[in-house]
């Protein structure tokens, strides 16, 4: 008897087990979860300590136009640490890559799904499954033979800069995008292509007219991914734009973004000095702005929702 | 204008972007292939490189691309499988999930440079490792985490619901029933999602410059104890890999060869992503068809 009480009154084996699965499987949760905090933790305390440790003001860091922290103006006493350059180089670089691309993505999509869907489909899914998976140094090497040459030829500058590099990036997400857009696509229901045509539409009607209407949320998400990793992307971008931090005048000057500066400076600066204190700043504004495009595609998402 | 004038008109636009992308891609592929491919030989992959004359390799950083691969699969894979096996299969819908699921979004949407950067914060600096494979390792973990466990996540969540329940009935705790039900069943599409990741890691190099280093000492074949600082396996020494090798040649542009040399490395690259988004389905299938004859 008394067995049998013990028994019932212990917890059995499965739930020992199953306490156990579940505490460990949380911990691994719980560390990722604690990766991300320490990430915003460690980027916003180095980076904010320009402000509070080295008394920058937070207007001549966003809007000053000379980048030289090493070298301190006569005038204000305060090094020139205005990021306005990078800042500029890396929202234009990525607009006018996500400009030319999407275009390019989006009819290479439709061309997937709606226009030649066994022949398209079979032809371009692979490579562009294979460009995604592209590293971005390759594509930086490329920049750098064939881009920026061609660029030296056809308008005598050093072929180095802005231009260059929208190229490069235009090239490196627009496999994203179109892979993303292609996804969207095939998730339109088919009815909606049948009640089109059903009505008399012809087949770029009901592409215009119906198919990309359903799709814009998603296409428009798929924009804003490829936008991302354009402004994040360091390594292929710096090694075509230019790394002159000035000011960009024209497509095909030298110019810089924030990765390329980043890259570029963080191993010559001595840690916790003012250069290197900047540098983590702007290390901090390519952090705030990935979380601005994450709440763009979640805003996206709960807007346009297919009802 | 006619509707059926517009209509070939906008078909013939789509079929012309949609060469012009084929065109692009193929180039691509093409440039890399013909440019890198003929400059392959035994000598190139297994040499080490050399920094002021021609002629060099890049065997050691193909040595330490491969193990760092292994280092990230390993500790990443683990943390990986729980964190999914959690969301999937105990978490409830409430606010703690949400925030957690949200935190992987933003970790997967991070600039892969300020992962490195952190890393270099963190473990180059604050724990003191230097610049060495074990903080590239974790480098590239943080940077393949969010991924791998939305990936498995997925896979997880083909398996029935059907299996589930049949666990339970037959008295099993829910661990169990992820234990032996669910992750056999799961299996091909796991290892599918890591392969495919392994691809990506395998390429990355903005996380690891400032984390495994830009350096890539001679290394001692011959002698496999992880202890000594020449032996291949020592987790602590700097560790320069294919893809921060192409990047640093060309950055520097000392290198007499180093066109070639880029297009020898990156010729390599893309074969092995080549190979592993290739492999990753086939060992998919393979093993799917194995664990379900049975």
């Amino acid at each position: 008897m008394d067995n049998i009480t013990k028994k019932l009154m212990q917890r059995s084996e499965s739930t020992r087990k199953d306490t156990f699965g579940r505490v460990v499987s949380l911990t691994a949760l719980i560390l990722i979860g604690v990766v991300v905090v320490a990430i915003f933790a460690f980027v916003l305390s180095r980076g904010l300590s320009t402000f509070f440790k080295d008394g920058v003001n937070v207007k001549d860091f966003l809007f000053g136009t000379t980048w030289n922290p090493s070298v301190t103006n006569p005038a204000t006493k305060q090094p020139y640490v205005g990021a306005l350059p990078m800042i500029i180089g890396s929202f234009l670089v990525t607009f006018l890559a996500a400009i030319v691309a999407t275009p390019f993505a989006i009819g290479t999509a439709l061309f997937m799904t709606e226009i030649a869907q066994k022949r398209g489909a079979k032809i371009m899914q692979p490579i562009i499954e294979l460009l995604v998976g592209i590293p971005s140094v390759v594509y930086g090497f490329i920049g750098l033979t064939v881009v920026v040459p061609f660029i030296r030829t056809i308008t005598s500058g050093s072929g180095f800069g802005i231009l260059s590099g929208t190229i490069v990036l235009f090239v490196m997400i627009l496999p994203t995008i179109t892979s993303m857009t292609v996804d969207t696509l095939k998730s339109v229901p088919r009815y909606y292509r049948e009640s089109a045509l059903a009505i008399g539409a012809t087949r770029w009607q009901m592409i215009y007219k119906v198919i990309l209407r359903a799709a814009t949320p998603g296409i428009m998400t798929a924009i804003v991914f490829g936008m991302a990793r354009a402004f994040g992307e360091a390594l292929a971008v710096q090694m075509v734009i230019g790394n002159a931090a000035l000011m960009p005048t024209g497509l095909t000057t030298p110019a810089s973004t924030l990765t390329s500066v980043l890259t570029m400076g963080i191993g010559n600066t001595v840690m916790g000095s003012l250069q290197n204190d900047v540098l983590w700043t702007l290390a901090m504004i390519l952090l705030l702005m990935s979380l601005v495009f994450n709440l763009i595609v979640r805003a996206i998402g709960r807007r346009g929702a297919m009802k | 204008m006619n509707a059926k004038t517009a209509d070939k008109i906008a078909t013939g636009v789509i079929y012309a972007i949609s060469s012009i992308v084929a065109l692009i891609l193929f180039a691509m592929l093409g440039f890399i292939l013909v440019r890198g491919v003929p400059h392959l030989s035994w000598h190139f992959l297994t040499s080490p490189a050399r920094a002021f004359e021609a002629g060099g390799g890049i065997g050691i950083q193909l040595f330490n691309s491969f193990y760092l691969l292994i280092l990230a699969m390993l500790i990443s894979f683990p943390i990986a499988l729980g964190a999914a096996i959690y969301l999937n299969e105990y978490a409830q819908k409430n606010r703690f999930t949400a925030i957690i699921r949200t935190a992987i979004e933003i970790l997967s949407s991070l600039p892969s440079v300020v992962v490195g950067l952190f890393g270099f914060l963190l473990f180059v600096v604050q724990f003191k490792l230097g610049f060495s494979i074990l903080s590239g390792a974790i480098a590239l973990t943080l940077f393949n985490l969010p991924l791998l466990t939305r990936s498995i996540e997925t896979s997880l969540a083909q398996i029935p619901d059907l299996q589930r329940e049949a666990g339970a009935a037959l008295g099993l705790s829910r661990w169990e029933t992820v234990l032996h039900v669910i992750l056999p069943a799961a299996v091909p599409s796991i290892v599918t999602g890591v392969v495919l990741s392994a691809g990506r890691v395998f390429g990355e190099a903005a996380a690891l410059i400032y984390t495994a280093g830009q350096s890539a000492p001679a290394l001692n074949f011959a002698d496999w104890n992880p202890f000594n600082i020449s032996s291949p396996l020592n987790p602590m020494r700097p560790a320069e890999t294919l893809a921060v090798h192409i990047w640093k040649i060309n950055s520097e542009g000392i290198m007499p060869d180093l066109n070639a040399v880029s297009a020898g490395a990156s010729a390599v690259l893309i074969i092995v992503v080549l190979l592993f988004n290739f492999s990753a389905r086939k060992l998919g299938m393979k093993l799917y068809k194995k664990l379900t004859s049975a």
